[in-house]
């Protein structure tokens, strides 16, 4: 009792210029293992971080969410001990709020607006760890489905954008039947997103409040490929696409084709969707090896290298050719990386794969790079130091950089149009392609975050509501 | 869930299985492959479509580890928990004139639909069918409808022809000059199938089943060097000329969880002696 007195004295001290801190796993403990490394917060903390929140009346903080939650106001609920309410607030607005509270970019949308960020030396208010602690309190609601309207929406893919336009849609009233090509729903967050980072429980959880709302999923399909898109498009009265990023990128250096030479999505979607973290007693087995690179900088770049590590890697590299600067994965990832001890290497670029008789890769031959004038994306322009060659010695190589439309697009979406970067092209307000289609998430805006396909898939619910209605 | 209709022993180790699908026959065309998943555990199992009618789909299955032996080992009645497909660029089937089918060991079971095909688009077929032995030499009589000629080859002898198909196919080239080859088995036999199809300048399509995870162009595991391009067998393939391929890396890849494969096999036998035992 004592301790904990302490402990509340404490929060209560620091509540004006810090987050309260949330407890994680510690690092040491946490690489042998996929256990969530941060743990949440007690209502305690949870009301002593809300109490941080000014109430502002202009909520510059909900201008910073893709999908608009009222945030003062959940958070208001929260602090007046009501979860119920605060839960009907989040739930207005996200469908998926479990999942947003745990990987969304606050730091670039809700919390880079919160007032209470811009007094100096002062962090924000910690919304993404309310939302998550709101959340995962798992307050059943009386959910309410307007009466049914008689008309069927089609939604292809159960990632983040299909799940939200369908649960909307639902809501709405409106018949959805989503297609999805796994066995099982979620898209990135259940191949991509590792277990430690956004539990498959949490996910499923969310899903079912998605299949609370009359949502039919059809399993195994791939529509353009083991369904006609034009079927679709004849049997529904409105088709929403959101089928994700579909294909890696590789660099394409010479020896790409080494063995232990793998994309992230590979070797993520063996780990995280069939398992293999738990080989043998599941079957999909994934390679585990001394010395691993993990090739980028990004969120998945990192989700790789610290599931290289859990699996057993003795190291771990991370190898960018870029500096620290321009990383573009979230800075709390970052410092997980750092804390279970990946090495990183700024300004590198492999140039070559080296493999033994056996088409094992062995090594890279990488070159320095340095930094000049800015590119198109307004970041300083890596360049090659010459005579900068060596080789850096690794046994297993994972590129994670990057995503380019899926092969099955083009030829099963043929009707579709597709900009020059060979993504959907649709309208950015509502996601309207052609009369009836709709598209969001990362197959219009090439790969980004959960909650911008979320808000994609939340404005073309909104298109597709309004479509519809006049069509009537 | 697809329930297994029907199971028979075909050759050792090697069954003909129908599941149960309600749409797959709608869409499927030779050359195309399905994707199981047997269960909560199972991995992902790129198989051929063999045949596919109203409400079912036809496998035929060889067990070499542990998910095609649980596969093997299912009864009739029993369920697989998914099926997908049809996946994969159907085969371009056209009238060429005269053709070669060549198909090895289990790959005699895929190249089945294709022969059908070949020989319903109005072309004069020649089938040449080789395996280690007698009771490998799988589909026989189901071919002959649909072949002009046929060569059979086995390694011993038992039946046929001693040595591989690229004996008969010697032959076949001199002969009959065929306008394209076909020919799908295991990798070294297409290989050197292609070898002789670049040496005679006969386009020769192979289908390639190398190691896939998802099996929609997602991942890229699949991924094999054709004409100094990287391309996925899933979404590119699984056909393609096998003049092109770069057979050295493939197969080398085909190696790459060989370890992995022997520990969950010996794992699932070990489980199944202490089920009996």
């Amino acid at each position: 009792m004592l301790l904990r007195n302490t402990y509340v004295n404490w929060v209560r001290r620091m509540v004006e210029k810090f987050k309260v801190r949330m407890r994680e796993l510690d690092p040491s403990e946490r690489v042998n293992n996929f256990e969530e490394v941060a743990l949440g917060y007690t209502k305690e903390e949870a009301i002593a971080e809300a109490n941080r929140c000014l109430q502002c009346k202009h909520k510059p903080c909900v201008a910073g969410c893709p999908v608009g939650i009222d945030i003062p106001g959940f958070i208001k609920a929260l602090r007046e001990g009501d979860i119920e309410k605060s839960t009907r607030i989040l739930k207005d607005a996200n469908n998926l709020p479990a999942i947003c509270g745990r990987v969304c970019p606050q730091e670039k949308q809700c919390e880079m607006a919160c007032v209470v960020g811009k007094i100096p030396g002062s962090e924000p208010v910690a919304i993404g760890r309310l939302e998550r602690f709101v959340a995962d309190q798992n307050i059943s609601l009386e959910t309410t489905v307007k009466p049914s309207v008689n008309k069927r929406v089609a939604v292809i893919g159960a990632g983040p954008a299909g799940l939200t336009a369908a649960a909307d849609l639902a809501k709405e009233g409106f018949s959805v039947t989503v297609f999805e090509a796994f066995h099982t729903a979620g898209g990135v967050l259940v191949y991509g997103i590792p277990e430690f980072r956004l539990p498959k429980e949490i996910v499923a959880k969310e899903v079912e409040f998605v299949k609370s709302l009359g949502v039919e999923f059809r399993f195994n399909q791939i529509v353009g490929r083991t369904i006609p898109f034009e079927e679709i498009k004849s049997e529904y009265d409105a088709v929403f696409i959101g089928i994700g990023a579909g294909a890696p990128r590789f660099m394409g250096i010479p020896g790409s084709n080494l063995n232990n030479i793998f994309s992230s999505s590979e070797y993520l979607t063996r780990t995280n969707l069939m398992k293999a973290y738990l080989f043998p007693m599941y079957d999909t087995p994934v390679k585990i090896k001394d010395r691993v690179a993990v090739i980028g900088a990004g969120n998945v770049t990192m989700d790789a290298a610290r599931t290289a590590k859990r699996l057993g890697a003795k190291e771990v590299h991370v190898v960018y050719r870029r500096s620290e600067e321009e990383m573009p994965a979230r800075i709390e990832e970052y410092h997980h990386a750092v804390e279970e001890g990946i090495v990183f290497h700024w300004l590198t670029l492999p140039v070559e794969y080296i493999g033994d008789i056996n088409n094992n890769v062995t090594g890279m031959k990488c070159v320095k790079m340095t930094l000049g004038e800015p590119d198109d994306s307004g970041r300083r322009r890596p360049i090659q130091v010459e005579g900068s060659e060596f080789i850096m010695e690794v046994d297993m190589v994972i590129e994670a950089i990057g995503q380019t439309p899926n092969a099955i697009l083009k030829a099963g979406f043929s009707t579709v149009r597709l900009n020059k970067w060979g993504n959907i092209d649709a309208d950015e307000a509502s996601g309207r392609v052609d009369e009836g289609i709709f598209a969001g998430g990362d197959i219009v805006t090439g790969s980004a975050t959960v909650i911008e396909a979320m808000g994609a898939g939340k404005r073309s619910a909104r298109a597709i509501k309004s479509y519809l209605l006049r069509k009537r | 869930m697809h329930a297994v209709l029907s199971k028979k022993r075909i050759a050792p180790d090697t069954y003909d299985i129908w599941l149960s699908h309600p749409d797959i026959y709608r869409y499927a065309k030779p050359g195309q492959f399905l994707i199981i998943r047997i269960d909560e555990f199972g991995e992902r199992i790129p198989l051929t479509i063999a045949s596919a009618e109203k409400d079912r789909v036809r496998v035929i299955v060889k067990a070499v580890g542990k998910s095609t032996y649980k596969l093997c080992a299912m009864h009739e009645g029993e369920s697989v928990a998914d099926i997908v497909g049809p996946l994969g660029n159907p085969s371009e089937i056209e009238k060429l004139g005269t053709v070669c089918v060549v198909g090895g060991g289990v790959g005699i079971a895929p190249l089945f639909p294709v022969a059908r095909a070949l020989k319903s688009a109005g072309n004069e077929v020649i089938g040449i069918l080789g395996a280690a032995n007698k009771d490998h030499l799988i589909m026989v009589d189901e071919f002959k409808p649909f072949l002009d000629r046929l060569y059979l080859s086995t390694d011993d002898g038992s039946a046929g022809v001693k040595g591989t198909v690229t004996n008969p196919l010697k032959e076949v080239i001199a002969d009959y000059t065929p306008a394209t080859i076909w020919a799908i088995g295991p990798m070294v036999m297409m290989k050197f199938v292609s070898l002789l199809a670049y040496q005679n300048d006969i386009p020769c399509w192979v289908s390639l089943n190398p190691i896939m995870v998802d099996g929609t162009g997602m991942c890229g595991a699949c991924r094999v060097e054709v004409g100094g391009e990287m391309k996925f067998a899933c979404v590119h393939g699984p056909e393609f000329d096998g003049r092109l391929v770069n057979w050295d890396e493939l197969i080398k890849r085909q190696y790459q969880y060989r370890e992995e494969e022997r520990l969950a096999l010996e794992k699932y036998v070990r489980e199944l002696g202490e089920k009996d035992g």
